[in-house]
């Protein structure tokens, strides 16, 4: 299938990182740049492709650390079977959310107002409530073995992460390439027209939003068992519904690559901003404001746009080169 | 008009407000033929065609479609059933190329992504924009939308098509060039109802005409029967119309 082998070859290149003896600051670095991109894919899948841009997708990363996390710690679970419970329970955090939210028509700005209320809700909740582990957060116990989901190293960690992002990467393809896919982006593009074509608008959104909540609360479980854990503002916090959103927008929205593109230049620029700066608080937040702006206004189409018009623009200049192939979606 | 009833308008009406945009209005339209809508401006013509194709609940009335009343049914469920309508305002989508619009619509029938984009590339070529696939359809003329709103409707491969102003905005040439494609629907078993103000155009196509005044029905016949009954002409279409359409149906026969 077209576009997977490109898939596959950025998959083995990342793989082959750890074999050159990164030190651990650098692999840490990228683990938590592609726990950003798994969330930023999810987000992606939605908001990218479906138009449908929410501010709280928090509600599902958390969901899915805190669903893992309590499962082990309070009933036993083990941590891979939990992991999957955490994916299944984000899932139907998105089915709820999205079915209450498109029933009653929510769109545009409307639409992400109240996911980012769900997902302050769901905070506030968590804040409180025992099982959360109320202000003091859950720490998850540790056990140093890969039955346990737990290693010694980071570098399984770091297989593992990115193992998800490229099946991430994958289920994106797929859904570009798919029948479910055409209808999703028509959705974004012209909602009566869509319906006129047959398309079931409603059962679209909800469809990429249960798809889009179960990636991001897939970030959220492997979180946990790489941070050992969770509380309140971790979880459910702003932080991660601005970045999965940010990582996007910056990589390109819409795109199969965007998100992980997105989420290395985000987390290079935060790494950045705390080497000039120091770590005060929130400048974080205001550096990624700024580069919003930035991407907005000089490159609404992310990287990846400004990769396919640079690409555009040599395929011109060689008078003997062949038209571009039709493509079905636009993927870098 | 011994041709079975495909589609049964029955005293619709629709109120926005203090406006009765649909006052009672009832019709029939035969199956393989193609029925035209006429009318003057905020007749509430368009306003019909949305409620036989589900986009807006009628105020009172029912629309029977193969005998089976459809008020209440979602539009895309409609689309399913076999009605496609074009929008008078087009609504592309604007940031995908001729071929993935058209192939929206193919997908209906097709689930395989490929075989939709085959379908759409076929479609193109019949509405006459085989040329332009791999455009933005935000890039087409106003003929070239006009074009992709029929060929998306199309797609669906649809048993009754709804087509509203189609050749509004056209120049006399692109206007030539349509007429065939629209009276070749009929050839493919599709049954059309077209809203219209191109007299010469209506004339020549349609096989009934109804016209629609201030919601409602006034007067139904053939094309030359409406033509000539100066009344409905000169009260609903303006002084000098019902002359322009007699020299329409002479001139195209
Ligand atoms: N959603 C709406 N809300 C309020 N009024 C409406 C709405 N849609 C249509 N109308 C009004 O209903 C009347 C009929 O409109 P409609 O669009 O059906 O007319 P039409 O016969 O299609 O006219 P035209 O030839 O100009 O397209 C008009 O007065 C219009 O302003
Ligand atoms: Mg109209």
């Amino acid at each position: 299938m077209k576009g997977v082998g490109t898939i596959l070859v950025v998959a083995a290149l990342l793989a082959a990182v750890p074999l050159f003896g990164v030190s651990n600051v650098t692999l840490n670095f990228l683990v938590t740049a592609l726990i950003i991109a798994l969330a930023g894919q999810g987000w992606n899948v939605l908001g990218g492709y479906g138009g449908q841009y929410s501010f709280g997708h928090a509600a599902f990363f958390g969901t899915g650390a805190y669903v893992s996390a309590i499962l082990q710690l309070r009933y036993g679970v083990n941590a891979w079977i939990a992991f999957a419970a955490g994916i299944g329970a984000g899932a139907l955090a998105g089915a709820i959310i999205g079915g209450l939210s498109f029933r009653s028509g929510l769109r545009g700005s409307y639409f992400a107002l109240v996911t980012l209320a769900f997902a302050e809700v769901l905070r506030i909740l968590a804040s409180v409530t025992p099982i959360t582990g109320a202000g003091v957060g859950l720490l998850v116990k540790l056990d140093l073995r890969p039955e346990a989901f737990q290693f010694q190293s980071r570098v399984p960690f770091y297989w593992i992460i990115l193992a998800l992002v490229t099946v991430s990467l994958l289920i994106v393809r797929a859904i570009e390439n798919s029948r479910f896919g055409a209808y999703l982006v028509a959705v974004r593009e012209n909602e009566e027209a869509a319906k006129a074509l047959g398309v079931n608008v409603i059962a679209v959104k909800l469809g990429a939003m249960v798809i889009s909540a179960a990636i991001v609360a897939a970030a959220g479980g492997f979180y946990v068992q790489y941070f050992l854990f969770i509380d309140a503002g971790i979880a459910y916090g702003p932080w991660i519904s601005i970045e999965a959103l940010l990582a996007p927008i910056i990589g390109g929205v819409g795109t199969v690559f965007g998100p992980l593109l997105g989420a290395l230049v985000v987390k290079v620029l935060g790494e950045a901003a705390k080497l000039v700066t120091g770590d005060a608080p929130g400048l974080d937040l205001m550096i990624y404001g700024g580069v919003l702006v930035l991407v907005i206004a000089l490159a609404p189409r992310g990287i990846a746009g400004v990769v396919a018009d640079l690409r555009a623009r040599i395929v011109r200049r060689k008078p003997e080169a062949k038209p571009e192939q039709p493509t079905a979606g636009h993927h870098v | 008009m011994s041709d079975p009833v495909m589609l049964r308008v029955e005293t619709i009406s629709k109120r926005f407000g203090g406006l009765l945009a649909v006052d009672g209005a009832s019709f029939d339209a035969q199956a393989g033929r193609i029925t035209a809508l006429i009318g003057p401006n905020g007749a509430g013509k368009t306003t019909l065609f949305s409620i036989i194709s589900g986009f807006q609940p009628p105020t009172s009335g029912r629309v029977l479609f193969e005998g089976e009343n459809i008020v209440g049914v979602p539009p895309h469920r409609l689309a399913q059933r076999g009605i496609a309508r074009t929008f008078q305002i087009v609504q592309p989508f604007a940031g995908l190329t001729v071929r993935e619009n058209i192939a929206v619509g193919a997908h209906l029938s097709q689930p395989r992504r490929a075989d939709a984009l085959a379908a759409a590339d076929e479609i193109a070529a019949r509405v006459g924009l085989a040329d332009q696939l791999d455009k933005p359809a935000a890039g087409l003329t106003v003929a070239g939308r006009k074009r992709l709103e029929l060929a998306r409707a199309l797609a669906l491969k649809p048993r009754l098509l709804l087509l509203d102003e189609v050749l509004a905005g056209l120049n006399p040439s692109e206007v030539r060039d349509m007429v065939p494609v629209i009276r070749g629907l009929v050839d493919q078993g599709i049954t059309v109802i077209m809203i219209e103000h191109i007299m010469h155009a209506v004339m020549n196509l349609a096989q009934h005409v109804l016209v629609l005044s201030e919601g409602r029905i006034i007067a139904g016949g053939t094309p030359s029967e409406i033509a000539g009954n100066p009344h409905v002409v000169e009260a609903y279409l303006g002084r000098g119309a019902a002359q322009r359409m007699l020299q329409a149906g002479a001139a195209y026969g």
